[in-house]
């Protein structure tokens, strides 16, 4: 028998439960012992968690039941928990503020990861919030995506500074920025073309767009937000960390997390970068969007 | 793309080097880093764990324990063990003979499907057949108008009923159209739907019912993590999926989610996306995977891409001027950009058979600067300059070094190389395909040596200056 029909009827067994969660791997009242703890190791990974901050947090569990501080299963879920939820302390997930003069939040992230949405999104919850908000259209690469993001501007109805497609995005972030200051806008949004972290050139261009806000109004942008897919893997770190190095990356809005997979990543990427993350997307719908509340993920994790 | 995991197996059997003799521990602790490889490059968790198994009962099983080189026994096992796991695969489509063969597109939002269903549209475009676009993403704002600038990019049809909130009926119409018009393929391309999304998979299933599509592919973004398995079982389990098609793997991601897809869903991969242009969309071929990710190359990628972009007439007449020795400046660069096709050059030296390890090696870096100063010199010429480098006195060279930004030192190497270059192709043009391979690895290794990449710029040699005692001897020879 080849390694393929042995591999096909091993997963054969497992394939009606892919999705194995902290709740079934760790039932009420049973003995912590090594083979346990490689069942939340297995648990971690299927959550995107990756194997370095896995191995973290096993060990630190294991530490914990050497020390006899845990002796069930439970306790685990308790003693992680705590771990986790202690990663992002409540001050963090605030958006900053400018002291005078509209607040500059520069939305990036890769292709399809939700930017353009999520934009959205938080255009109309801070709109909801009483403040004015302007959108800035710097996405002139991609096809339609001016268009797509006016027809979002119309539907919650604020403010649109946009060229046509193919302009240069920093003139666009220009023009905004001045129109942001004429029109006492509270807050301006810019929306950036996606582009893959490995596309050096469009990495600086996005530190061109960063540079000329930053020049029209001092000490914006106030933050620049990154968003991530909740079903991506261990590249998104890697994603995390090339954009931190090309603009200052001050947080992160968790897209599509209400699909099939966890978001274990941002576990990992906490656990390796000191990067925040302040909204979470759930939904196509312009309210799906929520301020990251740690509790509720972490519960979320261990739920089922 | 699959560059960590490359680095990490590598790092893994490189260890492994020189330890003589392999023991059972060694391929344990061995396995066990590839082990953590798979796991960090977001292979699913199922299939690693019985990667890790079968590879190293095998490896223990003797064949590796008693050879003289067992690291090159592990990679050949790790190497057929990849390919068994992605593969059989037959990328080609299968065409519906009279009829349009319609392919209906699936997947998550965000995974890169309107990109795609372009990209297909081309991929027909250059096998000769007629295709048509359908606008059924109903749901995303400005998806229809996407599709529409894209289509016009590529001077395909597009079909799309705007204000329309049906999809299968947009769909079936296309569909009609297509028939009508004597249409090959027809591309529905669907808005992006969760795969536990109940409604929206309902609507989905209804649109394969009501046009029975020939081919259904998920397209699936190469970063997903552990995730990508379900998603591809929830898609299979309401369409019946033919294939999948993983996007976004010019990024550096290690890709996993090939290796889980098939192996647990059974679906193969028919292509992946390796780019945004239109154009970048690769047949997926196991075997020239598994040797990518093992980091031993793909030359035959290489070649075939190559053969894409060259065209056979021109080739011909090129391969004349080159028998004559009077290539020109401009075929040269010409040829470059054809051959390079938008890729970096560090890309394509990674293709090539040992170059990836290398690099790693080395530490090589790459100018990729390089060929855009060489084609700045080469367009601040004259059209018989271009034909003929030999022209360029001193004071060409400063006017070209001036409109082009370069230093004069860097206009001389590149005509020095570009001469040597063409004389060396006359002397190949004469030879059989024995002795220009010879050739070739010889000028190559010349080149390469000290893990140096062949530059433009001109070796500044020290020149004989004659000093006052020369000048006396030479004037005393001559009045003899």
């Amino acid at each position: 028998m080849g390694l393929f029909d042995k591999l096909k009827s091993a997963l054969g067994k497992t394939r009606d439960k892919v999705v194995s969660s902290f709740k079934t791997v760790l039932p009420f009242g049973r003995k912590i012992d090594e083979d346990l703890l490689d069942d939340v190791y297995d648990t971690m990974i299927q959550d995107d968690f990756g194997p370095a901050t896995a191995d973290r947090l096993v060990d630190a569990v294991r530490t914990a039941w050497k020390a006899g501080d845990i002796a069930e299963s439970q306790d685990i879920i308790t003693h992680l928990k705590q771990h986790i939820v202690a990663q992002w302390p409540p001050a963090h997930r605030d958006l900053a503020k400018a002291d005078t003069g509209p607040t500059v939040i520069l939305v990036a992230g890769i292709n399809g990861s939700g930017k353009t949405t999520s934009v959205a999104k938080l255009a109309n919850y801070l709109k909801k919030q009483g403040k004015k908000v302007a959108l800035a259209a710097c996405d002139t690469y991609r096809a339609a995506a001016v268009l797509q993001l006016t027809e979002w501007s119309r539907r919650c109805g604020v403010d649109i500074i946009k060229h046509d497609q193919g302009a240069d995005p920093g003139a666009v972030a220009y023009d905004a920025c001045e129109a942001a200051v004429a029109r006492k806008a509270d807050i301006l949004l810019v929306d950036t073309a996606g582009r893959l972290h490995t596309q050096d050139n469009l990495m600086r261009e996005l530190n061109k767009i960063q540079r000329v806000v930053e020049k029209k109004i001092p000490g914006a942008p106030h933050e620049v937000l990154l968003v991530l897919d909740a079903t991506s893997g261990q590249n998104a770190i890697t994603q995390a960390r090339s954009f931190s190095e090309h603009v200052t990356v001050s947080g992160i809005i968790l897209a599509k997390l209400d699909g099939s997979a966890k978001g274990g990543i941002i576990v990992g990427i906490r656990d390796q970068l000191d990067v925040p993350v302040k909204f979470v997307g759930l939904g196509e719908q312009i309210d799906d969007i929520e301020p990251f509340d740690p509790e509720t993920f972490v519960e979320a994790l261990f739920a089922e | 793309m699959f560059d960590a995991l490359t680095d990490r197996l590598n790092d893994v059997f490189r260890n492994m080097r020189g330890r003589g003799k392999i023991t059972e521990d060694n391929v344990r602790e061995v396995m066990r880093d590839v082990r953590t490889a798979l796991l960090e490059a977001d292979v699913h968790l199922d299939v690693v764990k019985s990667f890790v198994k079968e590879v190293t009962d095998k490896a223990l099983g003797a064949e590796v324990v008693k050879t003289l080189h067992p690291e090159q026994v592990m990679v050949k096992i790790v190497n057929d063990e990849l390919i068994n796991l992605m593969g059989p695969i037959d990328s080609r489509i299968p065409w519906v003979a009279g009829g349009p063969t319609i392919i209906l597109m699936a997947g998550l939002q965000g995974s890169g499907k309107t990109t795609t269903c372009a990209k297909l549209a081309k991929y027909c475009l250059d096998r000769d057949k007629k295709s048509m676009l359908v606008a059924a993403d109903l749901k995303r704002p400005a998806a229809i108008d996407q599709l529409e600038v894209l289509g016009e990019q590529l001077g395909v049809p597009v079909h799309a009923e705007r204000g329309h909130k049906n999809a299968v009926k947009v769909c079936r119409n296309g569909v009609g159209i297509a028939q009508k018009k004597l249409i090959d393929v027809v591309i529905l391309d669907t808005a992006g739907r969760l795969s536990i999304d109940d409604e929206l998979m309902t609507e989905i299933a209804n649109v394969s019912r009501a046009v029975s599509p020939h081919q259904i592919y998920l397209v699936l973004d190469a970063m997903t993590g552990q995730d990508a398995v379900n998603t591809a079982k929830n898609f299979n389990e309401r369409l019946e999926l033919d294939g999948v098609i993983l996007t976004k793997f010019d990024s550096d991601t290690r890709g996993g989610a090939i290796l889980s897809v098939k192996s647990i869903v059974h679906k193969p991969i028919k292509f992946i996306g390796v780019g945004e242009k239109l154009d970048r969309l690769d047949e997926f071929h196991p075997d020239r995977m598994a040797s990518r990710i093992l980091g031993m190359g793909d030359i035959v990628s290489l070649v075939e891409q190559a053969q894409q972009q060259v065209d056979v007439e021109e080739a011909a007449k090129l391969e004349a001027k080159m028998k004559k020795g009077d290539l020109s400046l401009d075929d040269f660069v010409k040829q470059m950009d054809k051959v390079m096709g938008g890729r970096s050059l560090k890309d394509m030296l990674k293709m090539i058979p040992g170059v990836g390890g290398m690099m790693r090696d080395t530490d090589m870096k790459i100018d990729e600067g390089e060929i855009t100063r060489m084609k700045a010199i080469v367009s601040s010429m004259t059209p018989k300059e271009k034909t003929d480098p030999k022209l360029l006195n001193a004071s060409r060279r400063r006017r070209i070094a001036r409109g082009s930004g370069a230093d004069v030192e860097d206009v001389s190497g590149l005509c020095k190389q570009f001469i040597q270059a063409r004389d060396m192709m006359k002397a190949m043009a004469g030879m059989g395909m024995r002795d220009r391979m010879k050739f070739g690895t010889q000028f190559a290794q010349q080149s390469m040596a000290g893990g140096k990449m062949p530059s433009f710029k001109a070796k500044t040699k020290p020149k004989f200056k004659p000093g006052r005692k020369d000048r006396r001897k030479a004037r005393k020879r001559r009045s003899r």
